[in-house]
């Protein structure tokens, strides 16, 4: 019973994220839809952590497996991509590395900041 | 080998979780990070499929049913998001500006390097929304004129690099706060970014969760901005 009540909470939710993404004109997508809207279940106590956490976490655990077949795929798309594939390949490596170095700086940065401050005003 | 599995529809994730599975205890066992479960898993399949001379969309036919959890499971990351809802509202101003500036060193960099190589307008906007989820970063390619199944290849190849760089990232640049790991491979790397960042711990998991969301819309808005520089 258990996991079956999970498996509809969550279901249910992907479920109106989809519709959400039906209806309304912008390019977010289903699922991220569906997380605020858990989120704001949770928030509000109309859904309890432990009803979804079992479920949940198999989900997250498993997510890796997700991408996969996707990640097999990508041979096929090699001839696709044929006239570009350096340039391709140049700037997605380099700018992944930038996009990564840059956020986790920045962030580190400011949560440091406001963990001296912190320390100053104790 | 194709009639034989033919029959079966199961084998694509037989083969896809086992792979898995053979990765993290490759990694386990030599204790090396270059040995990544999801590179280790996704180089197996392909060469066991090429070993048996098994066709991509034989594979595919049961795989594929992996891939459709994903909606779910991003549903889910609102679970770890929620656990560290504390850790948000007290560093707010972090979240905001890192991911902030991930968004726009995205755009940049992918200009700047788009000009050094004098891409054509199509290939530049369809490397643009490269950083975030496949679903939006679909949308934001087909509207600004790029070349959508390149657009999915590079959220893909992105995403695989991301998950595999950042030990090894954040070991050099000497980032250690778990936030700031999230942050950055939410930002940087999508969802594949994120199930690094599960592995990694609750708080990184959670940053990285929240980061796709923010980054994803984000992107929205900036991409239009930029599409017509080249």
């Amino acid at each position: 019973m258990k996991y079956l009540k999970q498996l509809v909470i969550i279901f249910g939710i992907t479920v109106i994220g989809e519709i959400l993404n039906y209806l309304l004109p912008l390019p977010v997508p289903a699922g991220v839809y569906g997380l605020f809207l858990l989120l704001i279940f949770l928030c509000t106590g109309w859904i309890r952590e432990e009803d979804v956490s079992t479920m949940g976490d198999f989900f997250l655990e498993t997510m890796p497996l997700m991408f996969i077949p996707a990640g097999v795929g990508l041979l096929d798309s090699v001839e696709e991509a044929k006239s570009i594939l350096i340039p391709l390949t140049v700037i997605t490596v380099v700018s992944t590395v930038f996009v990564m170095a840059v956020t986790g700086s920045v962030a580190q940065s400011v949560i440091r900041k406001n963990g001296k401050k912190e320390k100053k005003n104790e | 080998m194709n009639d034989l599995i033919h029959a079966s529809l199961y084998f694509g994730m037989l083969v896809s979780v086992g792979a898995y599975l053979f990765g993290m205890w490759l990694r386990k066992k030599t204790g090396l990070a270059v040995f990544n479960p999801l590179l280790v898993a996704i180089l197996t399949v392909i060469l066991f499929l090429t070993v048996f001379n098994v066709d991509y969309d034989e594979y595919n036919r049961g795989a594929v049913y992996l891939s459709y959890f994903l909606a779910p499971a991003t549903v889910c990351l609102a679970i770890p998001l929620y656990r560290q809802l504390s850790l948000l509202k007290k560093h707010g101003m972090a979240v905001a500006a890192s991911i902030f500036a991930g968004v726009a060193g995205s755009a940049g960099s992918i200009y700047v390097m788009s000009r050094a190589f004098s891409l054509e307008h199509a290939h530049y906007v369809t490397l643009l929304p490269k950083s975030i989820t496949t679903a939006i970063g679909m949308g934001v390619s087909e509207e600004a004129g790029g070349i959508v199944t390149l657009t999915v290849v590079s959220i893909i190849v992105t995403g695989i690099i991301g998950n595999i760089i950042a030990d090894w990232l954040f070991g050099v640049l000497k980032i250690e706060e778990p936030m700031a790991k999230g942050l950055a491979l939410g930002t940087a790397a999508h969802a594949i970014g994120t199930a690094k960042a599960l592995e990694l711990g609750e708080i990184e998991g959670a940053m990285s969760s929240l980061a796709i969301a923010v980054a994803g819309l984000l992107t929205v808005i900036v991409v239009p901005m930029v599409s017509g520089l080249i």
